[in-house]
């Protein structure tokens, strides 16, 4: 398998949400904008692709029955060197994201990524593994919180498309990321079928 | 290469090496920010203190904390701003810098810390401004409420007790304010709040 071809991997076939349905905490819970999806994509995938480079180097010197707390030290020690890092030199980044990097720790994908992946393969395809699946789950997520803006607040991005009161609120709310989450998995999967 | 057998020993030494690998990656980490963050709050915070009073130049005398309810109470000679938390917004403690005239009224705010849910009760930095729907600047402080408790400030939709940690930051900065001076006693001015309702809960989203 070429990297290229990993690369596109997480993006369409094995997208992280729609199709793997992994990472579902994050994704319900921080979609209630776009920005804010796009924002937690972003964040995510940073720490993906680090992590798959590091636990695919190390794999070799990992006994089987340590791998999951092996891992798991490596990710949360990768994700709270991030937020000190955007805390210190990014501090506007941090205003906006600042409250879901350490949610990153628990999301299922980078777990699961290292797993399956990273723990098989070699350094360069793990990274390029890390840059699909980023991207898909970013993608994803940007999707996902730009629909349930739209029929929530009316806009998108800074973009007003219709007047806030007409929103539903629903949306905004959990009840709404089920059901918007429910409904581009089963249009994802009628694109896929054709 | 192989994979190390899992015998205890391996495992043992591995978890150890991992740990204090990872230790000490953190702890390099924090020794290089830490600092950095710290001037970044109080840059924040110099930020925050001329925003909510509306003023370029301030002499500020030395900030007083108040030992009861942990506000800080910053003196100026363009108003007071005082920083004051609640420990019941919706996603815990809520911290707010909230300034004041000389009179009490409310010349600016800003939410310095919140967890607060994205697009609902973090709308609270925006909602409360002068061209926001929950206007509170230049009112009297001391007893602001929400509508549904029978005040005069709109509630952030679906945000009720985001809304109202909010204005209990505000009414404990005010105290806090002019408990030091004492200017008035406060919390006279409006007495319709229902406290027993608040606990209640109502029909409120958030």
């Amino acid at each position: 398998m070429n990297n290229l071809k990993v690369i596109l991997n997480g993006i369409v076939k094995e997208n992280p949400t729609f199709v793997l349905l992994l990472g579902m905490c994050p994704t319900l819970g921080t979609t209630s904008s776009a920005l804010n999806g796009m924002s937690m994509g972003l964040a995510t995938t940073a720490v993906l692709i680090f992590s798959n480079i590091i636990i695919s180097l190390i794999k070799s010197f990992i006994p089987d029955m340590v791998r999951i707390p092996s891992f798991i030290v490596v990710i949360a020690s990768l994700v709270t060197i991030l937020q000190m890092c955007i805390k210190a030199y990014a501090p506007e980044i941090d205003a906006s994201l600042g409250l879901f990097i350490p949610l990153i720790v628990v999301n299922c994908i980078i777990l699961g990524r290292a797993e399956a992946f990273a723990a098989k393969n070699s350094a360069i395809a793990s990274a390029c593994d890390g840059i699909g699946m980023g991207i898909g789950f970013t993608l994803a997520l940007t999707l996902l919180g730009a629909v349930r803006e739209i029929l929530g607040t009316g806009c998108v991005f800074t973009l007003n498309i219709f007047p806030e009161q007409y929103g539903a609120l629903v949306f905004v709310l959990a009840p709404g990321a089920f059901i918007a989450l429910g409904y581009l998995i089963a249009i994802v999967n009628q694109i896929k079928k054709q | 290469m192989k994979k190390l057998e899992s015998t205890w020993y391996n495992m043992v030494i591995v978890l150890t090496v991992i740990c204090i690998v990872a230790g000490a990656a953190l702890g390099f980490t924090n020794s290089k920010t830490a600092t950095v963050i710290e001037q970044i709050k109080e840059q924040q915070l110099a930020d925050g203190i001329k925003e909510v009073l509306n003023a370029e130049d301030l002499q500020m005398g030395e900030p007083e904390v108040q030992a009861e309810t942990g506000a800080v109470v910053y003196r100026t000679d363009h108003g007071t701003a005082v920083q004051a938390t609640d420990p019941k917004g919706f996603g815990g403690a809520l911290t707010v810098l909230v300034g004041f005239d000389d009179e009490g009224h409310i010349l600016g705010y800003r939410v310095m810390e919140s967890s607060e849910t994205p697009g609902l009760g973090a709308k609270a930095q925006q909602w409360f401004q002068k061209d926001g729907k929950g206007n509170i600047i230049g009112l009297q402080a001391g007893n602001l409420t929400v509508k549904k408790d029978g005040g005069e400030v709109d509630a952030i939709t679906a945000s009720t007790i985001t809304s109202r940690a909010f204005l209990r930051c505000v009414n404990a900065a005010y105290g806090a304010m002019s408990g030091n001076t004492d200017v008035q006693s406060g919390a006279t001015s409006q007495a319709h709040s229902k406290p027993n309702e608040q606990e209640k809960g109502g029909n409120e989203n958030e």
